[in-house]
C-alpha cells in the first residue's frame, strides 16, 4: 500500500494505492486516524485500491466511527469496482459515506 | 481442464499477498473460474488470514508453513487449507451480525457468501484442514 495526502481548505484527501489487507492494516490506521483527529473532513480516494479484504473494511468502519465521534466525516471517493463489491457484500453502502 | 496445485506459505501476514498471487495464477488457468476470480481470491485470502490471525494467535513468530491446495475437477472447485496451529473449534466460528456495525468479524461471512460449502475435515499430520467448495 502506498499513499498520498493533499489538503485543500477544510478537506484532507488521502489517496490510497495497492492492496489493503491484514498486513497493512496498522499502517493504514496510523495514516488515517491522525488526519481524522485534525477534525477536518477526510476524503479517502480508493480509485487505485486493487484489493481490499475484511481487514481493510475494518479500517473503513473504524475511520467512519472515529470521524462521527469527533463530529466530522470520512467520505469514500472514486471507489474502485473491486472495493465497492466488498463494501456491498458487507452491506455497508448505507452506513459508510460513499460519493 | 482439471487443476490441482499445492503450495506452502510461511504463516504470517506478509504471506497473504503471495497467497493471493498464487490463487490468481491458478484460477486464471480455467476460463470458468476466471469469471469469479476476484471473489475467489478474496475467499482464499480471508481463509489464509484466519489461519494467521486465529490458529496462530499466540504463536506469531512461528516458522510453520500453511499449505493451500486448489483443485478443480468436474466443475467442482475445492480449496484446502492445512495448518498446524491451534485446533479450531468449529462451533466457535461465527461471523458478527451485519447489523452490528463494528470493525472485524466479516472474513468468515465473506467466505460463506462466496463459497457453497465451508467445512473442517481431518487431515493426517495437520491440526486444521478447512475445505471450501464451489460448484460451477
Amino acid at each position: 500500500m502506498t499513499y498520498k495526502i493533499t489538503r485543500d481548505g477544510d478537506i484532507s484527501t488521502i489517496y490510497l494505492t495497492g492492496e489493503i489487507d491484514m498486513d497493512v492494516t496498522e499502517q493504514a490506521k496510523e495514516l488515517i486516524m491522525p488526519v481524522i483527529e485534525e477534525k477536518k473532513e477526510v476524503h479517502l480516494n480508493l480509485k487505485d485500491v486493487e484489493y481490499m479484504d475484511s481487514s481493510g473494511i475494518s479500517v473503513l468502519i473504524e475511520s467512519h466511527q472515529k470521524a462521527m465521534e469527533l463530529g466530522t466525516r470520512v467520505v469514500l471517493k472514486e471507489i474502485s469496482k473491486s472495493v465497492l463489491k466488498v463494501i456491498m457484500m458487507a452491506k455497508l453502502e448505507q452506513i459508510l459515506i460513499l460519493e | 481442464m482439471d487443476i490441482s496445485e499445492i503450495k506452502d506459505f510461511p504463516v504470517n501476514s506478509k504471506s497473504l499477498r503471495e497467497v493471493r498471487e498464487f490463487s490468481r495464477e491458478v484460477i486464471s488457468k480455467s476460463s470458468i473460474l476466471e469469471e469469479s476470480k476476484e471473489e475467489l481470491v478474496l475467499a482464499i485470502g480471508e481463509a489464509a488470514q484466519n489461519i494467521v490471525k486465529h490458529a496462530y494467535k499466540d504463536n506469531l513468530d512461528t516458522n510453520d508453513k500453511m499449505q493451500i491446495k486448489i483443485s478443480f475437477k468436474n466443475k467442482i472447485l475445492e480449496i484446502g487449507f492445512f495448518d498446524k496451529g491451534k485446533p479450531i473449534v468449529e462451533e466457535n466460528i461465527k461471523h458478527r451480525s451485519l447489523d452490528d456495525i463494528k470493525p472485524g468479524g466479516l472474513g468468515t461471512y465473506f467466505i460463506q457468501q462466496i463459497m457453497d460449502e465451508v467445512v473442517f475435515k481431518e487431515a493426517t499430520g495437520w491440526h486444521n484442514n478447512l475445505v471450501l467448495t464451489k460448484k460451477y
